[in-house]
């Protein structure tokens, strides 16, 4: 089912330009909320794997093109995605992927994924299909605007198609489980950062603190006789946390409570009340009650920032409006994201 | 009357930078700024009007406002190592040298970050948080001179980048100041912050959209074991061919770099490095681990070597063994510049399974044209380096290195790949641009610089060449099959 729509896509930019409206683009909706300004252009239809160089360890799909196929694929020949994108509630497409720019739970060991797009082909606010970067590893011709287009939530423009590094599969996993309190477990994250090891993950949750393991299986073995805890080969909670599928994620919880993510330097101080750490502590997820400036004020004090799990975010500093508008001078794109009236 | 004014004016323009500079220093006089005349790319020189080398933050943005308010260009410098020219002065512009900004402001052992002075080197970095087991993972050879600023300016790479990643893998956070006066702190000492990755767009971006004054890199625990391996090779091909299929077996090696027979010859005459004289080509190859994992490791990249044909393989598992193995590769720009009186240092990359073909086409060019070309480089991320021979005293030389060297980087366009890998366009590589990209690309570039720098005085005239010397020359590609413009209604 690889279609390409690219050509109707540009079209569909055209018009709405020559229109004056605005775009809402959707992908498989399993991240973005519903908005109801502008007219929806999905997105998904776009699919179907454009190149596949095992040996390259290199992948180029359409933006639709969902995570499921590639990730099949890509099992076939014992090779992964590094950066672990989410398919919350079993949905996602790449495209969605690189917008959002979430990373999964092996972040500090793998990369991001902005670290493994290689190049995108994107149409933009004026109507032209562009294409930056390419399928090698490195690159330094013109300004990075692929990596650009991660995170941006598709306010620069539509993604057509995407290039990502990949990387072997590891050849054995083990996850490890330890009991402990929160300050012990962020202090022995932090401990096992500043030493060499097959960690691909960690995360604590609920008085439980667990590792992954990844590598060879002889290196696996020792660091895992090392560590000690409940070994276990059952990886299910590194999907389930990639997914945002524990319980901690649940939406519906009583007493007025939010889930706040935080992203901010590992070794900072914990918050108070229930977290889900990973990310050798540089992610947590912090579910309370406290008044957004609170929650706000400790990421600041913590070294980064936070917001409300799964929302976009909002690109409206000077700098950020004007390259929108470098993209986009319509604000034909995602005009949620961005203040559009300042275009005016 | 005119240039009176316009003296009059210089005069006042040169006492406020004075002014601005209490720790930093104003060079004026030609004698004293003939260092900052020219980068690593040293056919290419021009004298600037002044150079300015402040000593702190504070200085930096204060000569930026002066340069801002009036009109001054401004060209960033780190330690100017850079290959293309893209610290190369401007006659009506300032240099900003940044190199006494040079302090490691905080080592965080505990979050593995280091917050640096853009003047800081490379190297400097590994040294001050080796006793902690820690290191700063992107080494290019220019390691012991090239500064952490340049370093994110050409987002550089280096011999451990293929396991480790380039400068952008290795950054999290970055104090930049805009040629507007803002001070955009970006990132932090963790990951992935909101908001658009200006990080990543900084990464590269060859001081055109601001001027770097803080980095913060993140630091890795050094691997317990090493192994290196040395693989000889009959042919180019054949070692080309191990390249493919050792990354495609799975391994990732910490480094992986070719030398073909001229370049490992002149190394060998250098270094005394140890390596086969009589070899068309070998493989240097670094893996790491725990001890078992490089084990491993070592017996399958032996074991594949051998399948692709390599004759002689030595492995070297004592730090003097290896780092006799890596000062050949170490030395080897310096020892091709004993064979020949001028060399050109070309950056293509390609994609690895393309090596072997692409080799035969440059060895192919370098028939035709009768100049030399070896090759060195980082064949893991497929990361040409092409050394074309020359002398420049020879009438007529340098127009056929620049005339080989674009058709090499054609060659590399052609299979997919890019005109340069890590040492930027600078103002070396605006040509082959006109090759790689087509005028809507070019055009979006100008834009996201407009949006930076709507007055085009940070580095003008670098990195991104402008649409009417590419039509100029002629190379102009024309995307999807669209001609440029003609179907395109115009918003
Ligand atoms: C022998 C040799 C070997 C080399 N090997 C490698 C290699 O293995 N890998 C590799 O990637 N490169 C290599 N290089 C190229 C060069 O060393 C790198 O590009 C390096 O990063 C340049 O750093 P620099 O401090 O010398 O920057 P400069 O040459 O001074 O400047 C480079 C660019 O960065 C800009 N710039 C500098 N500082 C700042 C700042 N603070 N803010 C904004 N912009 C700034 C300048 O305007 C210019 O455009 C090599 C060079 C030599 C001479």
């Amino acid at each position: 089912m690889a279609d390409d729509q690219g050509a109707q896509l540009v079209d569909a930019v055209r018009s709405a330009a020559a229109g004056q409206r605005q775009l809402i683009l959707v992908g498989a909706g399993s991240k973005a909320p519903p908005i109801d300004s502008g007219d929806a252009l999905p997105v998904v239809e776009h699919t179907g794997i454009v190149d596949y160089r095992p040996e390259e360890l290199v992948l180029t799909a359409r933006s639709g093109t969902p995570l499921r196929d590639i990730r099949e694929l890509l099992g076939q020949r014992r090779q992964q995605l590094p950066f672990e994108p989410p398919m919350i509630a079993g949905k996602g497409t790449l495209g969605g992927a690189v917008a959002t720019g979430w990373s999964g739970p092996g972040r500090p060991w793998r990369g991001s994924v902005r670290d493994a797009v290689l190049g995108v082909e994107m149409i933009n606010g004026l109507g032209e299909r562009l294409a930056f970067g390419g399928q090698v590893m490195k690159n330094v011709a013109g300004y990075d605007l692929s990596r650009l287009q991660t995170g941006a939530w598709g306010s620069l423009g539509i993604l057509l198609s995407v290039s990502v590094r990949l990387s072997p599969q590891p050849e054995l996993e083990r996850t490890c489980r330890l009991e402990c309190g929160a300050t012990d477990a962020l202090a022995w994250m932090r401990k096992w950062a500043r030493r060499f090891s097959p960690i691909s993950a960690t995360c604590f949750d609920g008085g439980v603190l667990s590792v992954r393991l990844s590598g060879m299986a002889e290196s696996v073995d020792a660091a895992a006789s090392r560590i000690g805890g409940e070994q276990s080969s059952d990886l299910g909670l590194w999907q389930a946390l990639r997914d945002r599928a524990l319980p901690t994620f649940r939406s519906a919880r009583p007493g007025g409570t939010a889930l706040w993510q935080i992203n901010c330097a590992p070794a900072a101080e914990l918050p108070t009340g229930p977290c889900l750490v990973e990310w050798g502590g540089a992610r947590r997820w912090w579910r309370t009650g406290e008044p957004p400036s609170a929650v706000c004020a400790y990421a600041a004090e913590a070294g980064g920032a936070a917001w409300p799990a799964g929302a976009a975010p909002s690109f409206q500093t000077p700098l950020m409006m004007r390259l929108k508008r470098a993209f986009d001078p319509k604000a034909l794109f995602n005009p949620h994201l961005a203040d559009a009236d300042a275009f005016q | 009357m005119q240039l009176l004014l316009m003296a009059m004016n210089e005069t006042r323009v040169l006492e406020r930078l004075r002014g601005a500079l209490r720790i930093g220093t104003l060079i004026t006089e030609p004698a004293a700024m003939r260092p900052y005349e020219t980068d690593g790319l040293t056919a290419i020189r021009e004298m600037p009007w002044a150079v300015a080398l402040p000593g702190t933050e504070d200085e930096v943005r204060e000569v930026l406002a002066v340069c801002r308010e009036q009109g001054v260009p401004v060209v960033p410098r780190g330690a100017g190592t850079g290959l293309s020219g893209g610290a190369r002065p401007v006659s009506d512009g300032l240099v900003l040298g940044l190199s006494k900004l040079n302090r490691i402001l905080e080592v965080d052992v505990g979050n593995c970050t280091a917050r640096v002075q853009p003047g800081v080197r490379n190297l400097v970095i590994s040294e001050a948080v080796t006793e902690h087991g820690l290191y700063y993972a992107p080494d290019p050879s220019s390691q012991l001179a090239c500064s952490i600023g340049g370093n994110v300016a050409e987002n550089s790479g280096g011999v451990h980048c293929l396991k480790y990643g380039l400068t952008v893998h290795n950054v999290v956070g970055l104090k930049v100041r805009t040629i507007d006066g803002d001070l955009l702190e970006l990132g932090g000492k963790g990951f992935d912050y909101p908001g658009y990755d200006l990080l990543a767009l900084l990464c590269g971006s060859e001081g055109m959209l601001g001027v770097v004054t803080e980095v913060t890199v993140r630091l890795l625990p050094e691997a317990p074991e090493k192994v290196v391996l040395l693989a000889a090779f009959g042919t180019l091909e054949a070692a080309a061919g191990a390249v493919t299929r050792i990354i495609s077996e799975g391994i990732i090696p910490a480094g992986l770099e070719l030398m073909d027979q001229l370049t490992l010859r002149a190394a060998e005459d250098f270094a005394s490095a140890g390596y086969p004289r009589d070899a068309a080509a070998i493989l240097l190859c670094e893996l790491d681990g725990d001890a078992a994992e490089a084990r491993a490791l070592q017996s399958c990249a032996a074991r594949l070597f051998e399948e692709e044909g390599a004759y002689d393989i030595q492995q070297a598992r004592s730090a003097e063994q290896q780092a006799r193995l890596w000062a050949g590769r170490k030395a080897a720009f310096p020892a091709v510049g004993r064979i020949a009186p001028d060399y050109y240092c070309m950056d293509g990359t390609i994609p690895r399974a393309a090596l072997a073909e692409v080799l035969k086409g440059i060895g192919k060019l370098s028939k035709r044209y009768g100049l030399t070309v070896g090759n060195v480089f980082h064949a893991g991320d497929g990361n040409l380096h092409p050394l074309i021979l020359y002398d420049a005293n020879e009438e007529g030389q340098v127009e056929l290195a620049e005339a080989i060297g674009r058709e090499i980087l054609e060659l590399c366009v052609g299979v997919g790949g890019t005109v340069t890998g890590e040492h930027g366009v600078g103002v070396e590589k605006l040509t082959p641009m006109c090759a790689q990209f087509g005028t809507a690309e070019l055009a979006q570039f100008e834009r996201v610089k407009e949006a930076f720098d709507p007055q085009r005085l940070l580095n003008p005239g670098k990195a991104i060449p402008t649409l009417s010397r590419c039509a100029e020359y002629g190379g102009m590609h024309v995307h999807g099959g669209e001609l440029p413009f003609s179907k395109l209604e115009r918003f």
